[in-house]
Parts: structure tokens; C-alpha cells; sequence
């Protein structure tokens, strides 16, 4: 389409183009990953990068094959931060094939194969987090603890090439349990919950702050929260999705925890723990697989936070972000089909609003 | 454990969730439903308007070597001339008549003779030829003599829309819909309140803003003028709160003499504020029905410009010769408001106030949301031209659509409440007719939608084209069924004069015959 080809109004539009809204999020998301990279040593930083060079090598070879123009549509950056949110929900010391394949399935399962941008069904970050953990439950569990950088428990260099591309195991005591793994586990053998907080070391700081074990994206609560906020400011996201999705889970973390304070955590323990932060700010928020109509936002949001809670109490897994999701990513036509704005001049149901009393 | 059908998630898009809640409609909107907002969606564009907004009008342009009045210029029938070829004319003489309820007659600017009556390149985005007046001024710019100063409250409200029908005003905003037939329509519905728009929400645009700033008080006489027409008491005039001095000039004005009629209210500066519904719900709280006009919920809107033509009219019986343009855009080194005469060509404007011809990407009639691209700008000025606009290649944007990634900014700002996402999915994907269940047919073209597309989709473009397309379809399926029924009939017509005449001839024979059955049968 050429310039002058276009005789149609406006003749003016805003600034903001694909390209901005994506690093702008990849911006936002920065803190958190750079805190990952921090306490996770050289391996995290090796399957970050693995991860989303494959995510972008992906979309390049599709868009080659589909004979679409590379070069601007690699640049709108959508890959790379498809890329990066695989690599945030990813294990830190995964072996860098599961970043690979994370990446094969987000990008050309998940995006590419519904027709590219814009027309995917499911969260891409999603869908290979979810088809990895089916698939390879071993390596999508193991969990690093954090350590100092440099401190002599940190991994060196050539161990953490060991750790990403060798195959090499970590130490035994370099692994462990993220928490809600780990509270759902004592509670399987019948311990009770703040015993379990207390052997797993559970403080609400360091959760918030992100001190603990677990994939990049689900260490610090804070950081994906200041990320999130700044997204709202910027008017990336709107506040209808995490909004309602954190207020659905505190609310529900609060009723169970004051009905059995002994068997359900409470609401700061769920708003710090897993990628609820992230899911909520950077995942449930993506445009592409979100309803379109505030209200439908809402209710969209509240179906993520129902599902989260009821997956995380009651399912086998100890995460739900994903899963909830992916689940609430299906019924999106649903929520789009139904709840639509009001047109101007008639009701809900598009029917011309009654003429008031005594006009022709 | 399978908590998602992973066979759905690979096989791909369709896999109908939808059928598992056919039957009842969940109506979750119901249950929000709430108090209407009193404005909804929008987008705040650069204003672009202090390049123009401190310059006071400029009402020196020299008058050019010919004026072309369109004959067509107006909502409705074009006019007829009544004058011919060689006629000489005096400045504020009729020209052309309306025909019919709805149309408007033209007047000469200025005193000159009538050159020619031929096909011009109109004031549209085609530029194609229609039907115009040349008018050769002589110079002298003699009027027609004027009536004596009338009261325009000792007139019937019937001789006042009469008047200002026979002045030529149409609406000034822009719309170009003539102003008697609103004035009437206003009267017999026994509208409350009048509303006059001094939104001004297009960038670049201060014709208004300047009238308002420069002529408050002839503005606020002729909004006097229109409420003894109309038989009303209360007007609200709605000034965007980036006039402040419009606002201040108006308010002096409407205390000194609106007889306490006349009150100027601020509202908020966006895009489309100027739209008359988005005002109307603003200033009444009242929403208009989709089948219905402004004047089913009491409410009748001109724009500031036409309360000005008004009062010119009916105080000084001068017809609608002239308006005030806003001539502005990056590539004109003078930009400014100009009062200039009806049909002249758009280029002499613009070389009044010296615009750069090369460094011009486009040109634009109105203003950049909603305006016209011409082609060439030697077109003439018509009654509804607000501006007109030399965008450089850096104001124009460029167009580069890309995927939807259905980010929603589009719902957000459409100030209708439709999805645009959702129409033009289906625009593309051929089908119209589902796109009308979306609303299509409510779309006001505002841009709104394609301002804030950061994929550069040109939204209102495809809404644009489905409108016509929907309606050539039904133009010809109107056509084939008319040319079926005719075909019809005349087979019909053929066989039934067949078989008359065959039974003529079986009458005659058997007359011949046998006339006694006949008689016996009749």
C-alpha cells in the first residue's frame, strides 16, 4: 500500500505503533527478569537468552515460509516478548532445549500456525508453558534456590554452561521446592499450614520481595508489580484485567483462609506467591487473547482469579496461572460475543431506545 | 492429567464453546447496566490550533479574477439559476432558487456579470465536474439595496425561518443541511432547548473559536433571532474549555443582551466533542434514540457560524455570501482565518496566505479527523467549508496497516460504543452483512478508531467502503427485482392479450355460427 493511496480520513494519527507497546512491555517486564538473572546466576541468563533468540529465529523461519516480509514484522518485537515471557515462566536452571522447544511451541504451535500476530487463540507464553509441563514434568520442576551472586554457593561460569548445555545436574542443596509446591506437598501428608511456612522458610517480605525459589517470572511479587503500574500509566493495559483478577483471588484467599486458617493460606500469601503478578499485569492483559469491551475485561479477569485459587487449593498442580489462562483464553469469543458495549441510542440488545412520551 | 483438551489446543481456532450455552443468553451487561456516561470514548489528537487561534480574522482578501458557485453546495436539490449567461448582477442578488422542501438558493457575493453556467470541478474528494455559476466580479462590489433595519422580533417565527430560507444559510458546521428546514422542524416539535456548537474538536480548525472571540455579541443576537423563531426560551452555547477567551467574550456577551436566554457552558476538550450527540448528552444528559432526531428528546443544534448568518439575515436582510475559513497546515507560511466570498477557489485562498505548492502531501477540506482530501485545490469555496488544510508529508501520516492485534484502543475511543476490531474482521473477511449486526450502520466516520490504531488499519475507510458497497448491493437487487416484475408483467400482459384475443376470435366464430348458444349462454 502506498503512501499516496490513502485519500480516506483522518489524516492524523496517534504516535503509538506496535513496536512501542511491545518494548514498552519488554521495559516493564526488564526489573523482574534482571532480579531472575541476579539470584539465579549464569544459567538463568543462558536459557533467557536461548529462549528468546530461538522465539525470534522461529517467527523469522515462519515468516519465511509464508512468504511474509521478515524484516518490518520482526521488528514489531511481538516475538521477542513472546520470547521473553516463555523464558520468565521457565525453570532457571532448564536445560537450554526446553527453552527451544518452549519456544518452537509459543511461536509456531501457539502464533504462526493460527496465521501470525493478531489472530492466535491462547496466550503463545502460555501454551508452551503448559505443553512443557505436560510433557517434561522432571525438568519443568526443578527449582533453583537463590544465591548471591558470586558467593561460593553460586554456580561459575563453566558449571552453569554445565547446568545449561551439558546435561549436568545441580548440586543436591541447590534445589528445592517453590513454596506453593511446597505447602501443597506437607499438606498431602497431613502437616499442618503454618508448620509447613515455618520448615519452608515462609516470609512475606522475602516472597514479595522475590527472594525464593522458582521460575524467573515468579520470584519478586514487587518488581512485576511496579512493572505492571508503570503499564497502566503509560496506558499500555488498562486496569480492568488485574484489577479484577487480584481482587478475585484475595477475595478468595481471604473467605477460605477465615473459614480454615489452618489448611488455606491467606490473600498476601497467594498475591506474592507464583507469577500471580505477572499473570496478572503482563499475561491475562494480552491484547490479542483478551476480550475487548471493559466489562468483558472484567469478567474475563475474574474467571483467571477464580480459576488460579481453585487450581492452586484444590488442582494437582501448585501453580494455575497458566492453566487458568489458557482456559479463560477459550472462552474470550464467548465473553466478546455476549458482553458488548451499549451503541449509542439503543439498548443492549441493539434495539433503537424508546422514543419519550408524546414525539412522533 | 488432562485439565485442557490439548487436541483443541493443537487442531486450532474453531472449536465451538459457543454451542455449549446456546439457548439462554446470559445477560451480564443487564446487570451492569448503569446511568448512561455523560460522554463516552474519544481521543484528544494535537490541537494544532495556535497557529491560526491569535490571528484575527483577515478580512482584506482581495477578490479573485471569477467565483464559481456550485449549484449544488447544500443537503437536498441543487439550485436553478435564474439568471442567464451575460446577465449583470448586484452584490446579495438571488441567482439560483431552491427546489423543493428541501434545498437552498445562492446569492451573488459580489456585483459582476454571469460568464458562464457550466460543469466545474466540485468542492469533493472526486473533484468531478458539476453544474456552476461563473460569476466575473466587476470590481465595484455594489449591493442590492438593502431593506431598512428590521425587528426581527416584530416577525411571525414562520416569517423567520422563511427568511433565513430565502438567505441561503445551511448549516455552517460543516453538514451544509439547510437551517429553515431545522428552524421548522424545531417549531412544530416545540423543542426546549436550543443548542449551539462551539465544540470546534477538529484540529487546525478556528473559524468558530475566532467568530466567537471577534463577534459574541452578533452571534448571541442571532441566537435570539433563532429562539423566537423556533418559539423556545433557553439556549446553551457549548464552548470546549481550550477557548477560554471564546468563552469570556461569549459570556460578556450573553449577560449584556441574552436576556438571560442565553447561557455559554464550558465542556471538556476532546475528540469528537463537536459530535451534536456527544454534546447533547453533555449539556442535557439526554441520548437521542437511533431512529430518532435530536428534536424527538427536545433539543435543536446549530452551530455559531450559522447563529451568525442568521442575524445577518434577518437584522440586515444580507443572504449567506461569504463565511469564515480557517486556512492553515504545515506547508502555509501565513496561516489564518480569512472571510472570504462563496466560490472562490480554494488555491486563491491558499496563495493568500502564501502556501508552499511543493512542499503540499495533501490537501484537505475541514479538518484532518473528518475533512475531505481534494485532489487539486483549485476547487471553489463552498458554504460548509470550515478550512482548508496544506498538510506536508510529516503532518500526513503514513499508512502502513498491519496486523490487528486487537488491543481494543478502538473500542475505547469510539464515542458509539461499536467494536471496530470485530466490523472490520468481517469487512474483510467479505462479510458485510455481518458486520451490520456489529452496527455498522451507526458508525458517525468520526476517525476516532482509526486515529489510535497503532497497526495504521485505516478502520473508517473499510467502514466507509462496506456502507457504499451494501448499498450499490441493494440498489441492485432493487433494480433486478424491478426489471423481474416488469418482465413478468409483460409476459403476463402478452399471454393475457393472447388469450383475449383468442377468445374474441372463438366469440366471433361461434357469433357466426352459432348464435343461439350465445344468446342462451348470455
Amino acid at each position: 500500500m502506498s503512501k499516496s493511496s490513502m485519500l480516506s480520513a483522518p489524516f492524523t494519527r496517534s504516535e503509538l505503533q506496535i513496536q512501542s507497546i511491545m518494548l514498552t512491555v519488554v521495559l516493564a517486564l526488564a526489573p523482574g527478569t534482571a532480579w531472575g538473572v541476579f539470584i539465579f546466576g549464569w544459567p538463568a541468563l543462558f536459557i533467557f537468552i536461548v529462549t528468546v533468540a530461538s522465539a525470534v529465529a522461529f517467527e523469522a523461519g515462519c515468516l519465511l515460509l509464508a512468504g511474509k516480509r521478515v524484516d518490518t514484522t520482526l521488528l514489531d518485537g511481538s516475538a521477542l516478548l513472546t520470547g521473553l515471557l516463555i523464558a520468565l515462566t521457565l525453570p532457571p536452571w532448564a536445560p537450554w532445549w526446553i527453552g527451544v522447544v518452549g519456544s518452537f511451541i509459543g511461536i509456531v504451535v501457539g502464533k504462526q500456525v493460527f496465521g501470525g500476530l493478531g489472530q492466535n487463540l491462547f496466550n503463545p507464553a502460555m501454551l508452551a508453558r503448559v505443553a512443557l509441563l505436560v510433557s517434561f514434568p522432571v525438568e519443568m520442576t526443578v527449582w533453583a534456590n537463590p544465591t548471591a551472586p558470586f558467593s561460593s554457593s553460586a554456580p561459575g561460569f563453566l558449571d552453569s554452561l554445565g547446568i545449561t548445555f551439558g546435561g549436568l545436574n545441580p548440586a543436591d542443596g541447590a534445589t528445592g521446592a517453590t513454596m506453593l509446591g511446597w505447602v501443597k506437598t506437607e499438606f498431602s501428608q497431613g502437616r499442618l499450614l503454618d508448620q509447613s511456612l515455618a520448615t519452608g522458610g515462609y516470609g512475606f517480605f522475602k516472597s514479595f520481595l522475590g527472594w525464593t525459589g522458582g521460575s524467573l517470572g515468579e520470584t519478586s511479587a514487587l518488581f512485576y508489580l511496579v512493572g505492571g503500574v508503570w503499564l497502566l500509566k503509560k496506558q499500555i493495559i488498562t486496569w480492568h484485567i488485574p484489577f479484577s483478577m487480584l481482587v478475585t483471588v484475595a477475595v478468595l484467599a481471604s473467605v477460605f483462609t477465615l473459614v480454615d486458617g489452618e489448611r488455606y493460606p491467606g490473600p498476601l500469601f497467594h498475591l506474592t506467591s507464583g507469577a500471580l503478578m505477572l499473570g496478572a499485569f503482563f499475561i491475562a492483559t494480552d491484547y490479542v487473547t483478551s476480550p475487548n469491551s471493559p466489562v468483558g475485561q472484567l469478567i474475563f479477569g475474574a474467571g483467571c482469579g477464580l480459576l488460579v485459587y481453585v487450581i492452586r487449593t484444590w488442582g494437582s498442580y501448585p501453580e494455575g496461572v497458566a492453566f487458568a489462562v489458557l482456559l479463560m483464553n477459550s472462552l474470550t469469543p464467548v465473553i466478546d460475543h455476549y458482553v458488548r458495549p451499549r451503541i449509542y441510542g439503543r439498548d443492549r440488545r441493539g434495539r433503537p431506545l424508546e422514543l419519550p412520551e408524546g414525539r412522533e | 492429567m488432562a485439565l485442557i483438551d490439548m487436541h483443541a489446543l493443537w487442531s486450532g481456532k474453531q472449536f465451538d464453546i459457543q454451542s455449549l450455552l446456546t439457548g439462554k443468553r446470559f445477560d451480564l451487561n443487564a446487570l451492569l447496566k448503569g446511568s448512561q456516561p455523560k460522554i463516552r470514548g474519544g481521543v484528544h489528537p494535537e490541537p494544532r490550533k495556535e497557529a491560526t487561534a491569535d490571528r484575527p480574522i483577515d478580512t482584506g482578501f482581495p477578490l479573485p479574477p471569477m467565483l464559481y458557485l456550485a449549484l449544488w453546495q447544500h443537503v437536498g436539490k441543487p439550485a436553478e439559476p435564474v439568471v442567464k449567461v451575460g446577465d449583470k448582477v448586484l452584490k446579495g442578488q438571488l441567482l439560483a432558487v431552491s427546489q423543493g422542501a428541501v434545498s437552498a438558493p445562492i446569492h451573488a457575493p459580489t456585483s459582476g456579470t454571469v460568464a458562464d453556467i457550466m460543469d466545474f470541478p466540485s468542492a469533493h474528494p472526486s473533484a468531478l465536474p458539476t453544474p456552476t455559476l461563473l460569476l466575473e466580479p466587476d470590481g465595484e462590489d455594489r449591493w442590492v439595496s438593502l431593506p431598512e433595519k428590521i425587528d426581527p422580533f416584530s416577525l411571525s417565527p414562520e416569517e423567520i425561518s422563511l427568511r433565513v430560507g430565502a438567505a441561503g444559510i445551511v448549516g455552517l458546521g460543516g453538514a451544509a443541511f439547510p437551517s429553515a428546514v431545522k428552524l421548522n422542524l424545531g417549531r412544530r416539535t416545540k423543542i426546549q432547548t436550543l443548542l449551539i456548537n462551539g465544540g470546534e474538536c477538529e484540529p487546525y480548525l478556528t473559524c468558530d473559536d475566532r467568530l466567537m472571540r471577534e463577534r459574541a455579541r452578533i452571534i448571541v443576537d442571532g441566537i435570539l433571532i433563532m429562539l423566537h423563531g423556533l418559539g423556545a426560551q433557553k439556549a446553551i452555547v457549548g464552548i470546549e474549555d481550550n477557548k477560554l477567551e471564546a468563552y469570556a467574550t461569549m459570556r460578556t456577551a450573553a449577560d449584556e443582551i441574552g436576556d438571560g436566554k442565553v447561557e455559554i457552558a464550558l465542556v471538556p476538550s476532546f475528540y469528537p466533542m463537536g459530535w451534536d450527540k456527544q454534546l447533547i448528552g453533555y449539556l442535557t444528559g439526554k441520548e437521542v434514540p437511533a431512529d430518532g432526531r435530536a428534536t424527538d428528546v427536545g433539543v435543536l443544534m446549530h452551530n455559531v457560524g450559522t447563529a451568525y448568518a442568521v442575524q445577518q439575515a434577518i437584522r440586515h436582510g444580507k443572504p449567506l455570501i461569504s463565511r469564515i475559513v480557517t486556512v492553515s497546515g504545515g506547508a502555509v507560511d501565513f496561516p489564518r482565518n480569512i472571510e472570504a466570498p462563496i466560490g472562490a477557489p480554494l488555491a486563491s485562498l491558499l496563495a493568500h496566505c502564501e502556501y508552499r505548492p511543493d512542499d503540499t502531501a495533501r490537501y484537505v477540506m475541514g479538518g484532518p479527523m473528518m475533512g475531505d482530501s481534494l485532489p487539486h485545490p483549485n476547487v471553489p469555496l463552498v458554504k460548509g467549508t470550515c478550512g482548508i488544510l496544506a498538510l506536508t508529508q510529516a503532518e500526513v501520516s503514513a499508512t502502513n496497516a498491519k496486523s490487528c492485534i486487537r488491543c481494543s484502543r478502538c473500542v475505547t475511543a469510539c464515542p458509539v460504543g461499536l467494536q471496530p476490531l470485530e466490523m472490520v474482521a468481517r469487512i474483510r473477511a467479505g462479510q458485510l452483512e455481518q458486520s451490520l449486526k456489529f452496527g455498522l450502520k451507526d458508525c458517525i466516520s468520526c476517525g476516532s478508531c482509526s486515529y489510535v490504531c497503532p497497526s495504521e488499519i485505516p478502520l473508517v475507510h473499510y467502514f466507509k467502503y462496506a456502507n457504499g458497497e451494501l448499498l450499490t448491493r441493494d440498489q441492485a437487487n432493487h433494480k433486478a427485482e424491478q426489471t423481474k416484475k416488469l418482465a413478468e408483467e409483460k409476459l403476463a400482459r402478452i399471454e393475457r392479450q393472447k388469450q383475449e384475443a383468442a377468445a374474441a376470435a372463438a366469440l366471433r366464430k361461434a357469433a357466426a355460427k352459432k348464435p343461439k348458444i350465445t344468446e342462451q349462454a348470455a
